[in-house]
């Protein structure tokens, strides 16, 4: 899926940010005015509802990484930032997955995605949507093991991620 | 100072503002409230341009008449001409365009002030909230157009949002690294039936901004060992120690260390032009002994700049022995192109006033490792003074000065002995603004006015409008080309009507004389659309034309005495000086690009390092 450049490393970039207009298209804007590239973005409001939370994945160097961090920080609306993948860290991204489900072929899909733990959203006689809850990794995993399978549409929410222990992304 | 004929003659007055109270809380107009922003704000002048979406806005001026207004001739003077006042005098630049085309005329020069860290506000009519979005008549996403180029920018949703939304924006603009705020406010906010509390908040609070208001002292301690310990030092500093007022504090620095100093574009002036210490600029047209030093040194005290391109040539091969001090007020420009091996994020001011004190404190100290290393300066300086002798332009003109044309570079020496180095001078881009750079030496910050980050022509005459507004008793000086003026030249209209002298020194080489020199240099003198066949106006009938004096010099011996005259009749009148120079003049030195470094170098027509 992810085309890494030899010179990078996958970031996960986690931000809070003012729930205000224009907040987002001023993040997303500067990844394109920059040259950065976005690989999965995703923004939702917090339990504070002033207060947007962030999440990009995005591959670079560390010096363009380091140059992201401070121009997403400069922007006024971001309140904090942390770049999970300098620390322990947990990453999910959720992904539904229909699928032709017809003949021998049904069960057998039924089994791959319990290997995955995936779980079985909706049927009918000839289709599965399979949701899947995992790291980038292990959704990529299932696409490939679903190779032979006729997948018919598939939709990921993109990486949200949070770090272990007692570090906090809050005001 | 602020004389316009034609409301001199106006008969309108509709008493101030259209003020009701609420129990205590008076009651405002949008328009009103924006008005009274501005008196609060203390605004001198607001530079501007009307149409549909700000006419609520123009009545509540009109109304309150303690706000200056300057009706320019086209949106991107009003935003220059805003940039220039706001560097000749450190205060926030205002404008006031309608939607639509008034906004999008405007976009230059937000870019401009972007560019080089201007604080700007730029309040922006907008359409009706109701059609926003419906490709209304004169409707254009100003939020969206301008995103790139701004600091920060609000679209009013609440009349009510007002008040607090532009503190925010002049806070926004003149706070850690300035820049420029858009305020873009739909007609129906400023309507005069919409009556909304006014209170105006003393202070802002943001907990997602907060510029840095001192350096690191650790960071400042290391920077200081490295100083004291460095053989080939050299302070390179530029824009940001003008915007953060910290010209005096280097200058203090630079003398008490003895280190030779190089001033960027925007850097001019940070010390004064005629100090033993100071180099001349730098970077692609920066002069010998400059960018030889760059090159050879060991430690490096960046001061206010960002290591632009056009400074450091190849990045590469940039400055191969030295070690970097940085210091800036914007960590991101920090280690963006150029790694630096000491970062020091603070206002220039605080942190050069520390750095001093910290170098005094640690000289007091026994031990000569906390002693600056006399004998290596003193051979750092005699290699200087040999770059200096060898090829400075300063020590003897490297132009043919014997020639019966006149040069363009004589022309601004001239400029510069006449007026002492004092004057203020704006330039739009080309080879006249890098002679500018080159031969104008500044003594005092905030006098060389030019756009350094955008270049953009048409700049020079606006910004010498607002330079000339800020500061009514200097003179001033717009150095241009026949290029450049044309494409702001509408504002001798503007000039006419507000009564602002200033001279125009126009180096006149009838080409786009920097686009020829590259031609000249890199495609065979293939002069592509870089020639006007012989379609100039004539500038001193044309000048005449606005109410202006013209004077027309093709003769080298009458120079001196023509600059003179000029300069004296610029203190009541604008003056159009259209100086016939040397068409086929080159910028010198020039670095050598690309692949080349600091010190490859271009120093004539046929001599290179
Ligand atoms: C708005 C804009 N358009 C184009 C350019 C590219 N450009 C840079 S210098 C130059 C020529 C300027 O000619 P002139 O004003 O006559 O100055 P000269 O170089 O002859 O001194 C041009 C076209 C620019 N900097 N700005
Ligand atoms: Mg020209």
């Amino acid at each position: 899926m992810t085309d890494f450049e030899d010179t990078g490393s996958r970031r996960i970039i986690s931000l809070l940010m003012e729930n205000a207009a224009g907040a987002l298209s001023r993040v997303v804007g500067l990844f394109s005015q920059r040259g950065y590239n976005i690989e999965t973005l995703t923004v939702a409001p917090t339990d504070d509802v002033s207060l947007s939370r962030l999440t990009l994945t995005t591959v670079c160097d560390d010096h363009t990484t380091e140059q992201i961090t401070k121009q997403l920080n400069k922007l006024v609306d971001v309140v904090k930032l942390v770049d999970l993948t300098e620390g322990s860290h947990i990453e999910r991204e959720l992904m539904l997955i229909k699928v032709r489900a017809v003949g021998a072929s049904r069960e057998e899909i039924k089994r791959t995605a319990d290997i995955f733990r995936g779980q079985i959203v909706d049927v009918n006689s000839s289709l599965y949507t399979i949701q899947l809850i995992g790291t980038q990794e292990k959704l990529d995993a299932f696409i490939e093991a679903m190779k032979d399978a006729n997948i018919l549409e598939v939709v990921r929410s993109g990486v949200s991620g949070i770090a272990r222990g007692e570090k906090l992304l809050t005001l | 100072m602020l004389k316009d004929k034609n409301t001199a003659t106006g008969t309108i007055d509709a008493g101030n503002t259209l003020t009701e109270m609420n129990g205590d809380v008076e009651m405002l107009s949008g328009g009103d409230m924006i008005a009274r922003v501005l008196e609060e704000e203390g605004v001198e002048f607001l530079f501007g341009y009307p149409g549909g979406a700000v006419l609520h806005i123009y009545d509540a001026l009109h109304r309150n008449k303690s706000v200056p207004h300057i009706l320019v001739r086209h949106e991107q003077a009003a935003t220059h001409a805003a940039d220039g006042y706001a560097r000749a005098t450190g205060k926030t630049g205002v404008v006031l365009v309608t939607s639509g085309p008034g906004a999008t005329n405007a976009i230059t020069g937000i870019a401009t002030a972007y560019m080089d860290s201007i604080p700007m506000v730029v309040i922006s009519g907008q359409v009706q909230s109701h059609l926003i979005g419906e490709d209304a008549f004169q409707e254009t996403d100003m939020i969206g157009i301008s995103r790139p180029i701004v600091k920060h920018s609000f679209l009013v949703k609440r009349t009510e949002d007002i008040p607090r939304i532009l503190k925010t924006a002049f806070y926004l603009a003149a706070s850690g690294r300035p820049g420029p705020v858009v305020v873009d406010i739909p007609k129906d906010i400023t309507a005069p039936t919409i009556k909304r509390p006014y209170h105006y908040p003393k202070e802002v609070n943001l907990r997602s901004y907060t510029p840095a208001e001192k350096g690191h002292a650790g960071q400042i301690k290391k920077a200081v060992e490295m100083l004291l310990r460095a053989k080939k030092p050299i302070i390179y500093a530029g824009g940001g120690v003008i915007q953060g007022n910290a010209s005096e504090a280097l200058t203090a620095l630079t003398h008490h260390l003895n280190f030779p100093i190089t001033n960027t574009l925007m850097g001019l002036g940070a010390i004064p032009g005629s100090d033993e210490q100071f180099l001349g600029m730098l970077g692609m047209h920066g002069t010998y002994e400059a960018n030889n030093a760059m090159h050879e040194s060991d430690v490096i005290l960046a001061v206010g700049v960002r290591f632009d391109d056009r400074v450091t040539n190849t990045v590469s091969k940039f400055c191969p022995n030295a070690k970097i001090i940085h210091i800036d007020v914007d960590p991101a420009s920090i280690s963006k192109t150029v790694m630096a091996h000491l970062p020091i994020v603070g206002p220039a001011l605080q942190v050069l006033e520390e750095m001093l004190s910290q170098v005094k404190d640690a000289q007091s100290q026994p031990g000569i490792s906390n002693q600056p290393d006399a004998k290596a300066l003193e051979q750092w300086w005699s290699q200087i003074n040999d770059w200096r002798a060898a090829h400075g332009i300063y020590t003897k003109n490297r132009f043919d000065d014997t020639t019966d044309k006149i040069k363009p570079q004589e022309v601004v020496q001239l400029l510069h002995e006449l007026t002492e180095g004092q004057a203020f001078v704006t330039s739009d881009v080309g080879q006249h603004q890098m002679f500018a750079a080159q031969y104008y030496l500044f003594e005092k910050p905030r006098l060389w006015i030019n756009s350094g980050g955008l270049g953009t022509m048409g700049f020079g005459l606006p910004a010498a409008m607002g330079v000339k507004l800020g500061n009514p008793d200097a003179i001033v000086a717009c150095i241009t080309g026949e290029g450049s003026i044309q494409m702001c030249i509408q504002e001798l209209s503007t000039c006419t009507q507000y009564d602002v002298p200033f001279l125009i020194v126009n180096l006149n080489n009838g080409y786009l004389g920097m686009v020829k020199q590259w031609q000249d240099m890199q495609y065979e003198s293939r002069y592509s659309e870089s020639v006007y066949q012989d379609s100039l106006p004539d500038f001193v009938k044309l000048a005449e034309a606005y109410g202006h004096v013209g004077i027309k010099v093709t003769d080298k011996a009458s120079l001196r005495e023509q600059m003179q005259k000029a300069i004296e009749t610029s203190k009541t009148k604008v003056v159009f000086m259209d100086v016939y120079v040397d068409p086929h003049e080159h910028v010198y030195p020039m670095q050598v690009a690309p692949n080349g470094a600091m010190n490859d170098m271009l120093l004539s027509k046929t001599e290179r390092t």
